[in-house]
């Protein structure tokens, strides 16, 4: 990597990351949500434990892994919000007179999901754990369980980078949210794949990524060292990561028609 | 850094086009030149393709027809040597409001490839320049109006471009601050920056460019110096307003004997005077002689907006209205053009 492409990361990363933390409400929401949810959830779906094969007598403990999903669904909305904010503004126009490349751009925009990311993984892991969640890898388990929520979290604001750059719309942006939403409902978030009765949700859950994503977080906090899992969730992952960024390359192509 | 010079350091034009899609054609085949340090004043009221002009000119923006070169450079085959030539502050001042005006003067620097030691000497020369030290490190969110303008025109000076694009640089400032403005790029054009500075002021054309293009629904109607335009106009015009309104269509008609009516103020009328000057008096005696009260009645010398009235058919504010459904069309379909 050249120094100019290193210093023009640098310096949208370091904006991307200000502007983050210096939006509350872009914060909060990302953290109490999820965790508001969890509450819910694990209370009120307790009895689940004594289903025949559920894999821990404690809900806390499963239902922990959805927070991560969420806080990444939240990084899709701000990612997206951010640029295509800078879209509507004109700030995209005054970065496109600078000699700045797209590459750098989407890396820069990407250090705020980043962060965003590894506070919310930090804060879900230590609520969970304070509330008598179990970690079954360990302290180097809850290494990994932050590392891949991050990734899940970056390969999803991805998906948010794409869409402001084909809409050029906050709006457009924000309206992605309760589908995302949608895709985490049909999924394992509720109940292990295999104890889902019904057929057509079973089938729908069982080709939902969400699933397998889900399971490499719970395989950390239930099971403890599971490769195969791991391998499949930071796979998944990945696979979104190269498919969202390639579409917000392309997408930048489009939108940054200077000559 | 600004790139090494082409062979003319101004701007160059043939037969620029724009088409928007299902749209009007936003620029019509303009031609015009810049020289290097001159001041060039692009007015016209809204929608009539002064930004779609500094969008096609900073490379942002494809033409669809036409060439242009911009300190030397082809700005489709060469745009990011044009780019490095040129600082733009773009309509509606495009900031960060989250950031600070030191930390967008970081920011722009940097992607500019100004070396780091001297980054920060550089941002803080130019926010001195534009009066916002002590500001420099509050959020640009609680910036006015005017320092919003300024901090943005230091901004397009980072790496030190030899031509600058000033798009309504002043369009909702006060007084004051469009004066300062002003008086900002006088100093730049002093300092051999070439200006291309579109506006919608008659005033600011008048006050500060060398030359003057007046455009209007894409075309070029008139371009020269701001003093030859308006010798070539030539007429003073007289407005009155009646002192009773029932005397108003009166008013008109004896007025109408001396020139061409022109758009007057509201419940009065106004005449371009054929005669010139010396016919002020007769005007006086003509109203009088019809026993006609006149509350109020000025000559004025010509100014930007006969010319563009005597060019168009059409008063430069009565013109913005019929064009700003076209603007729009045009900038909903720039802001979506992916």
């Amino acid at each position: 990597m050249s120094d100019g492409l290193r210093t023009q990361i640098g310096q949208l990363a370091r904006r991307s990351v200000l502007r983050t933390l210096r939006q509350p409400a872009q914060i909060v929401p990302a953290l109490i949500f999820p965790l508001f949810l969890l509450a819910v959830n694990s209370g009120g779906l307790k009895g689940a434990t004594n289903l025949p094969g559920f894999p821990t007598d404690s809900y806390l403990t499963f239902a922990l892994a959805v927070p991560f999903m969420q806080g990444a669904l939240f990084s899709v909305m701000n990612a997206g919000t951010d640029l295509a904010r800078d879209i509507e503004t004109g700030f995209l126009n005054r970065l496109a007179l600078t000699p700045l490349r797209g590459a750098a751009l989407l890396s820069g925009l990407l250090a705020g999901a980043v962060v965003l990311g590894l506070l919310q993984a930090v804060t879900y892991l230590l609520v969970g754990l304070t509330a008598g969640a179990e970690l079954a890898a360990g302290a180097a388990g809850g290494v990994v369980l932050i590392v891949l929520s991050v990734t899940v979290t970056v390969a999803f604001g991805t998906i948010g980078l794409f869409a402001a750059l084909r809409t050029g719309s906050g709006e457009a942006v924000q309206s992605l949210f309760p589908v995302f939403f949608v895709f985490l409902f049909l999924s394992s978030m509720a109940l292990p794949l295999e104890l889902l009765q019904t057929q057509w949700f079973h089938d729908i859950a069982s080709a939902n990524p969400v699933s397998y994503l889900l399971q490499a977080f719970r395989s950390l906090l239930i099971e403890g060292w599971d490769l195969g899992e791991l391998a499949l969730g930071f796979g998944i992952a990945a696979a979104i990561l190269a498919v969202g960024m390639l579409a917000a390359s392309r997408a930048l192509k489009t939108r940054l028609v200077r000559t | 850094m600004a790139a090494e010079s082409g062979e003319h350091a101004g701007i160059e034009v043939e037969g620029l086009v724009r088409v928007f899609k299902n749209g009007p054609r936003a620029v019509d085949g303009i031609d015009l030149r810049v020289a290097p340090g001159e001041i060039y004043g692009f007015l016209g009221p809204n929608g009539a393709g002064k930004s779609t002009t500094v969008l096609m000119l900073t490379t942002l923006l494809p033409p669809t027809e036409g060439t242009a070169r911009v300190a030397g450079f082809d700005i489709v085959q060469e745009g990011p040597k044009v780019r490095s030539a040129i600082g733009a502050a773009l309509q509606e001042a495009a900031l960060d409001p989250l950031l600070s005006g030191r930390e967008h003067m970081r920011l722009q620097t940097a992607l500019h490839g100004i070396p780091k030691p001297e980054r920060e000497q550089r941002g803080d020369e130019l926010l001195a320049r534009v009066g916002l030290s002590q500001a420099a490190d509050r959020k640009v969110g609680g910036y006015s109006g005017g320092m919003k303008r300024r901090l943005d025109l230091a901004l397009a000076l980072a790496h030190r471009p030899r031509i600058l694009f000033l798009d309504e640089p002043t369009t909702g400032l006060d007084i004051q601050s469009r004066t300062a403005l002003w008086e900002e790029v006088a100093q730049l054009a002093g300092d051999g920056v070439t200006v291309f500075l579109t506006t919608q002021y008659l005033e600011e054309a008048d006050a500060l460019a060398n030359r003057v293009g007046i455009i209007d629904r894409g075309r070029i109607v008139a371009e020269g110096t701001p003093a030859a335009l308006k010798a070539e106009i030539g007429r003073p015009t007289v407005e009155a307003i009646p002192h009773e309104a029932t005397d108003h269509e009166r008013m008109r008609e004896v007025l109408g004997r001396f020139g061409e009516l022109a758009g007057g103020p509201p419940r009065g009328a106004a005449v371009r005077l054929a005669g010139g000057e010396a016919q002020l008096a007769e005007v006086v005696r003509a109203l009088d002689a019809e026993g006609i009260a006149i509350e109020h009645l000025q000559l004025h010398a010509p100014s930007l907006d006969d010319v563009f009235l005597t060019k168009t058919g059409r008063s430069l504010e009565g013109a913005e209205a019929a064009e700003e459904e076209a603007e729009e069309e045009a900038a909903a379909e720039a802001v979506g053009r992916a």
